[in-house]
């Protein structure tokens, strides 16, 4: 009601922020959609928003859809509710406000290039060096047994190379939590708890909040016939069976002193070819998705930034399993070089793009069960 | 495609929840099915779209219901409520009914959830719909549409064809141009005709100029007036409708929910002469809001305001547009255009007619005014703790009560008694059936899917045979 303008102490920063607080007074004051997704309890636990609030509520939100469809206020109603495509911007905003170093912000603004400029960077790094380093014959000779990759980069300097890097996008990505969560969260309240974190754990690994409140999301039209939640569980399930499929890897070399390549029964062979398949179908379904979505739920503006990550996350499969299948042949040299270039550059741009939505939102869900299980409410209850 | 040269089992005409059950019944009772929407398909609906929840009577509490509502506590309910006017028989049918509509309605694909934050009393009686009103017609036109039923939108019935109490084709406007539709029964569920301006005003005068209307202009009781016009036997005081008072600043049309304000009880409310003209205090707020409508439709410029202090600004549900604000009573007046010395020496008449109570919103409580008139019974507390707020309201149309009279198999009674052969009717357009005057919330959607289920199984039956 009235209070909302008026308790605030500072005004919305962005243009998004303000139409989001104008859609959560529209919202609050109808509550229809409170049984669809986490969004709406969340906000009706406020009767004014900060600019925190606002950033917290755009990143619990999923996209599924539901909310617009269900709404009778979504455009062309004169009142233009449109929840989605509104915390999405908010969302792509905030990941912009919270990246570390700050002068790196400009990266979410056209992100489709800067993510394409590092990833051929890195193939051209990887590919250069490589012919650089070695004659024709290293680099487009066949190489088998153990150590075969090695005769064309030393261990000991990959495992420097993609150390640091790696160690870089976590440091960079820890500081951006540490911004968002001291923006979102209430002072003095106490931190996640393990039982928060749990329920977080468990509702971004099932994705609970994409799915329409139960029938599915939506994404052409009304009809909640959407497979995203499918797509999304095999490109993070992907990721995961990828990642650990290098960490078998590691241990193999430093603990057992097994060098790669390992044959295909081994396993970071087969975690990383589930993962790799899973990285394959996974992005291209959600590709193709983001083709058909209904443009009014959809922001335009980040569209370079979810195709740009899911070509990142393709192209590593891809180039992965191209060199597990020609590992044997002449090829291996040019496409060991391609893949690490790619995964390069998946690891120097992860705190600048799309993958830290996963990040956030699960923050956002740890702090919605510590929200729940608190009973925070501050609206009365007026029959 | 659809193919308006065929002859339909079925027409329905009208595109809300009475008319989609009508629709999926006849349709799964094997009969062919158009059904003609007069609102494009945003609109689509009727007063469906902001609804959101319905009463069904259950023996026992259910996953979202917290306790059993029996049929008799149900009747009784509308007794009350309708202060009798109802036909009792086709009143405890629709309640026996509604029993087994939860189940029905959940098997067409409309889910429901525990009841809204802000909506704590009918969560043992009435069953909220996840998503809202728009999301069980979504639901409803998915299941319409994968059983085939035809659609479509945009497309007013203009005329009918009525020989002998017996329907024989509607004349359709659709892209400027009027066609035929035969069919071989009528499901007529196209609700009330309270965004007829024109017609409201035949009986409240230039008054219903500054009504708004709660739903879409396109429930403007077209199909109503062609067959009232046909022989039809009307029901219902045409001159009532369901009116709230909701914020003066909303759209002329379909602010739906949002603009309602429920803040009568804990201030006062002055016309625009700054005088009090009802007890604010009277009962609990569900049981009066929705007299305070046509309260105000009796004002001068049909326009009122709701005035109340910072004590009371968090006590109730909020609403669209914030109250204006001010930090004295005269400056108050000033922002809502009205005489703020008036408003000044109404509230301190007020003031000081309040006696010493315990202030309890959750009961009839005992703060009073005494010697003041007219009285505030209960919830009186001196308005003196600025900064002062008001919502200025006016009477917000949510339904009409006109509508055709039908038997218990949903069929259209003629003028003289009997049935039509092949004229059903279902929702907002028979409601006054059973519910003539008042309203308890979510009758609306148990009139329109019982009687809508039944229209549309009856429907098919007579096609068959």
């Amino acid at each position: 009601m009235t209070a909302m303008g008026e308790q605030r102490a500072m005004p919305m920063p962005t243009d998004a922020q303000r139409e989001a607080d104008r859609l959560l007074t529209i919202c609050n004051a109808c509550r229809y959609c409170e049984g669809l997704c986490a969004v709406f309890p969340a906000m009706e636990m406020r009767r004014s928003f900060a600019a925190g609030d606002v950033n917290y509520l755009a990143n619990l939100c999923h996209a599924c859809g539901a909310c617009f469809h269900d709404c009778q206020f979504a455009p062309p109603h004169e009142f233009q509710v449109n929840v989605p495509r509104t915390l999405a911007r908010v969302r792509v905003d905030s990941y912009r406000a919270y990246v570390w170093p700050a002068a790196c912000a400009g990266l979410f603004a056209r992100n489709g290039l800067a993510v394409s400029l590092a990833a051929a960077a890195g193939v051209a790094l990887f590919v250069g060096g490589f012919a650089a380093w070695h004659d024709p014959t290293v680099l487009f000779g066949t190489h088998g047994g153990p150590g075969a990759f090695y005769r064309l980069m030393p261990h000991g300097a990959m495992a420097l190379l993609f150390g640091a890097v790696f160690l870089y996008a976590l440091v960079a990505i820890a500081m951006g939590v540490r911004a968002f969560w001291r923006d979102i969260d209430e002072p003095g309240a106490p931190p996640a708890d393990a039982r928060s974190l749990w329920q977080a754990i468990r509702d971004a690994g099932s994705l609970r909040y994409l799915d329409g409140g139960g029938v599915g999301c939506m994404n052409e039209d009304e009809r909640p016939t959407d497979r995203r939640r499918l797509y999304h569980h095999l490109t993070f399930y992907g990721f995961l069976l990828c990642f650990a499929a290098t960490t078998v890897a590691t241990l193999y070399h430093y603990l057992l002193g097994r060098v790669a390549p390992y044959p295909w029964y081994d396993l970071p062979v087969v975690l990383g070819t589930i993962g790799g398949v899973g990285l394959l179908v996974g992005p291209a379904g959600l590709l193709a998705a983001r083709e058909r979505a209904e443009p009014a739920v959809r922001d335009a503006g980040s569209r370079g930034m979810d195709t740009a990550f899911l070509a990142m996350l393709l192209l590593t499969s891809l180039t992965g399993l191209a060199l597990l299948l020609l590992r044997a042949t002449p090829a291996m040299g040019l496409l060991l070089a391609v893949h690490l270039g790619v995964v390069f550059g998946l690891f120097l741009t992860m705190p600048y793009g799309k993958f830290v939505h996963g990040i956030y939102r699960f923050l956002a869900l740890v702090r919605y069960a510590r929200e729940r299980r608190g009973g925070h409410d501050g609206t009365a209850d007026a029959a | 495609m659809v193919d308006l040269a065929r002859r339909y089992d079925v027409l329905v005409v009208g595109g809300g929840n009475a008319a989609l059950c009508a629709a999926i019944a006849a349709r799964r009772g094997g009969a062919s099915v158009l059904v003609l929407e007069a609102a494009p398909k945003f609109y689509r609906g009727g007063n469906t779209r902001h609804t959101r929840n319905m009463r069904c009577a259950h023996d026992s509490a259910t996953q979202h219901l917290t306790g059993p509502y029996l049929e008799d506590e149900f009747w009784d309910d509308l007794k009350r409520v309708t202060q009798g006017h109802t036909d009792e028989e086709l009143a405890r049918f629709m309640i026996a009914r509604s029993k087994e509509m939860l189940g029905w309605i959940a098997e067409q694909g409309v889910r429901f959830q525990p009841s809204l934050g802000g909506t704590l009393s009918l969560g043992r009686t009435n069953s909220f719909f996840l998503g809202g009103g728009r999301a069980m017609l979504n639901a409803l036109y998915l299941t319409a549409a994968t059983l085939g039923v035809d659609v479509l939108y945009d497309a007013e019935v203009v005329d009918l064809a009525i020989e002998d109490g017996m329907f024989l084709s509607a004349a359709v406007r659709r892209d400027g141009a009027v066609v035929d539709v035969r069919a071989a029964a009528l499901v007529a569920a196209a609700g009330g005709f309270e965004a007829n301006i024109e017609w409201l005003k035949k009986y409240w005068g230039e008054a219903a100029e500054n009504f708004l209307i709660r739903g879409t202009p396109y429930n403007r009781g077209t199909l109503l007036r062609l067959l009232l016009g046909k022989g039809v036997q009307e029901v219902g005081d045409p001159t009532q409708c369901h009116a709230v008072a909701i914020d003066a600043r909303s759209p002329r049309f379909d602010g739906g929910i949002i603009t309602r304000l429920d803040c009568v009880v804990f201030g006062i409310v002055v016309n625009r002469q700054a005088r009090r003209f009802y007890d604010e205090g009277e009962d609990f707020w569900p049981k009066r809001y929705a007299i305070w409508g046509r309260l105000i439709a009796g004002q001068p410029g049909q326009i009122a305001y709701i005035v109340f202090d910072a004590k009371s600004l968090r006590m109730f549900m909020p609403s669209l547009y914030p109250a204006i604000r001010a930090d004295s009573l005269p400056e108050l007046g000033g922002k809502l255009g009205i005489d703020g010395e008036a408003l000044a020496a109404t509230v301190a008449a007020f003031n000081a007619a309040v006696r010493p109570g315990t202030f309890d919103h959750t009961e009839l409580d005992d703060c009073r005014t005494e010697g003041l008139s007219p009285p505030k019974s209960h919830w009186a507390r001196r308005i003196d703790e600025a900064p002062f707020y008001a919502y200025p309201v006016r009477p917000g149309i949510t339904f009409t009560y006109l509508g055709t009279r039908v038997d218990r198999e949903a069929r259209i009674l003629m003028q003289g008694g009997a049935p039509s052969a092949n004229m059903f009717a279902a929702g907002e357009i028979m409601a006054g059936n059973v519910l003539g005057r008042g309203y308890a919330a979510g009758v609306g959607m148990t009139i329109g899917s019982v009687f809508g289920r039944v229209a549309g199984e009856q429907a098919a039956r007579r096609v068959r045979n």
